[in-house]
């Protein structure tokens, strides 16, 4: 089986404290600690573990500017056997539907039977698998936390609903499919990993190389633009208990034995 | 004159969901004289019922009933509202796994705009809406500016916009079920497999001591074992503890976990995800250890500690254990 998965590079958002900068036009990027988008690589982990099992090649592509190669590469450490970065000025800016259209034009160029999001990234809108799928004319699930690949051309996958609960569907392939946490456990990835891989050639492909018209992409095609960013003014908030640990237990105490938390 | 705004109502059991009062309210946030129209699709005696009830609601009901449909695949209802829906069609979907199913590529297929999650609305610019979300886990907002002079799929999310209960409306529900025609997929639902019980019962402890990622690892889960024991409450958690296997489904707490009604909740080291919030009811008291004083949860909680849980937790215990 073919696989493409598409991964992207995001401040890490269980590591940072994420500020928004002096005029709101950007978050406060110096100092963030990047990674691969935890989704992203459960969705990469589940690739190389399909292929594992039926055969075939996995393929990480990623949208993003140079720094994103490093996430690719990281990727490929993992056991992912191919890579690409799509990369051109021009993409700056693209919004969801950008952003899948650009995909799409690499899936195109190659030939997959499965393609793999994650189930959201850092802007949490959960929308580029569902986009893709749409415009490829390939069926899709979303939130998925189980696969398994049946005999006939399908694969049955399990969905995570509410509740806890999943719900399982009968798919056609070729599909896109986004991808839940825990889903599995992604492999560690050691130094040697990395080196091992450190001088594969990863291509980088523009707007040229994939066909598109520079018109609907970027900034310029983007129909939906985030203007800003700010802290919204909150209501009351917490009560934030100042002191050593020793003082905010104590006055801690105090505060849950009033409210019942201490049997 | 405004384009015309749909709500698509997600319902189970003959029951719609608490979303279906709140789309109204997201609807007036966007045009104030919206008069929404509710989409219902589905199968049976179940579907006349949940349309009969909101016809108090939303001035038009339209009803959509087909065996087709009587479990909501997301690739058929695409399909359907595909077909029935007039070209520059304002349509809210709740925010939730389903929401996340069916919009994007639905709006793709409607050529119309996409907004994910929206959490706030600040009217119209000419063609353009703007629009209120979070980004970074909720660390951040952000204000997005949407054209949809083509029309618009929203997702709002779940919980935000007060439900519209003044069924000040006498409605009509409109049976469009003729217009179903013929659906196939290419995905096709199987069934749900309901999540397995676990060795408590979250959803019945009056104190929870709640771990996320701030835990670090699985041997330090004892220490909110610990704090559990000391106060008389169980230990639960949030997602990531669960998809790293420390601990087992039945002690999540959230919308893809269990809803919980504690009288007192300990998160310690949960940033505070609208997910986890969503399974946490019946307006507890919250206690919110966690290093990061940006984290989401202590917009919500009553009392914050901004500390390291490793450092602080076994202090609190300790001293709580002093005192008995």
């Amino acid at each position: 089986m073919e696989i493409l998965v598409c991964v992207k590079r995001v401040p890490d958002s269980a590591e940072n404290e994420i500020e928004v900068n002096s005029d709101g036009s950007d978050i406060e990027r110096d100092d963030l600690v990047y990674s691969v988008n935890e989704w992203d690589n459960y969705a990469v982990e589940e690739a190389i573990q399909i292929v594992d099992k039926v055969g075939g090649a996995v393929t990480v592509v990623s949208l993003g500017d140079e720094e994103s190669e490093e996430v690719v590469r990281r990727e490929m450490a993992m056991g992912a056997n191919n890579g690409i970065l799509v990369s051109d000025e021009a993409f700056a800016g693209s919004d969801g539907k950008g952003i899948a259209a650009i995909l799409k034009a690499v899936v195109e160029k190659g030939s997959y039977d499965l393609i793999l999001t994650g189930a959201q990234a850092d802007d949490g809108a959960g929308q580029i698998g569902g986009m893709l799928a749409a415009m490829l004319d390939m069926p899709y699930a979303s939130v998925v936390n189980s696969i398994e690949v049946l005999n006939d051309g399908k694969l049955k996958v399990g969905r995570e609903i509410e509740g806890g609960n999943q719900e399982m569907n009968e798919i056609a392939l070729p599909c896109v499919l986004s991808i839940q946490t825990g889903i599995n456990e992604p492999r560690y990835v050691g130094i040697r990993g990395i080196r091992k891989v450190a001088s594969v050639d990863i291509p980088i492909w523009g707007a040229s190389d994939l066909g598109l018209d520079v018109s609907k992409v970027g900034e310029s095609g983007a129909g939906v633009k985030r203007i800003d960013y700010f802290v919204p003014e909150l209501g009351e908030g917490a009560e934030i208990l100042e002191g050593s640990n020793e003082e905010i237990a104590e006055k801690l105490i105090d505060l849950l034995k009033a409210k019942g938390g201490i049997k | 004159m405004a384009a015309q705004i749909f709500a698509y109502i997600e319902h189970k059991n003959g029951v719609a969901d608490d979303t279906a009062l709140e789309l109204i309210s997201a609807a007036k946030h966007i045009f104030p004289d919206a008069s929404p129209t509710a989409i219902v699709t589905g199968s049976g005696t179940d579907l006349d019922g949940v349309c009969s009830k909101l016809a108090a609601s939303y001035a038009e009901v339209w009803k959509f009933g087909s065996e087709a449909l009587a479990y909501p695949n997301a690739e058929l209802i695409r399909k359907l509202l595909v077909g029935v829906l007039p070209s520059t069609a304002v349509v809210l979907v709740p925010h939730d796994t389903f929401g996340m199913d069916l919009s994007p590529g639905l709006a793709i297929k409607l050529d119309a705009a996409f907004i994910s999650d929206a959490v706030g609305f600040e009217g119209m610019e000419g063609e353009s809406l703007k629009v209120i979300r979070q980004e970074h886990s909720g660390q951040v907002s952000t204000h997005v500016k949407a054209d949809i002079a083509a029309g618009a799929v929203i997702n709002i999310r779940p919980g935000v916009f007060q439900p519209d209960e003044s069924q000040s409306v006498a409605g009509q529900v409109i049976d469009k079920s003729s217009e179903v025609g013929e659906l196939t997929a290419d995905r096709r639902y199987l069934e749900v497999v309901v999540a397995e019980a676990g060795d408590v019962d979250i959803t019945k402890e009056d104190i929870l001591v709640s771990v996320g990622r701030g835990i670090e690892d699985q041997d330090n889960i004892e220490i909110a074992e610990e704090l559990a024991q000391a106060v008389g409450g169980v230990v639960s958690c949030s997602r990531p503890i669960v998809d790293a296997k420390w601990l087992e489904k039945a002690r999540q707490v959230g919308t893809s976990g269990k809803t919980v009604k504690p009288k007192v909740y300990m998160a310690l080291g949960i940033s505070g995800s609208f997910q986890h919030l969503g399974g946490l009811k019946g307006n507890p008291f919250i206690v919110a250890v966690n290093k990061n004083p940006k984290a989401p949860i202590f917009q919500v909680a009553d009392i914050g500690v901004v500390a390291d849980l490793l450092e602080f937790v076994p202090v609190l215990t300790e001293k709580i254990q002093e005192g008995k």
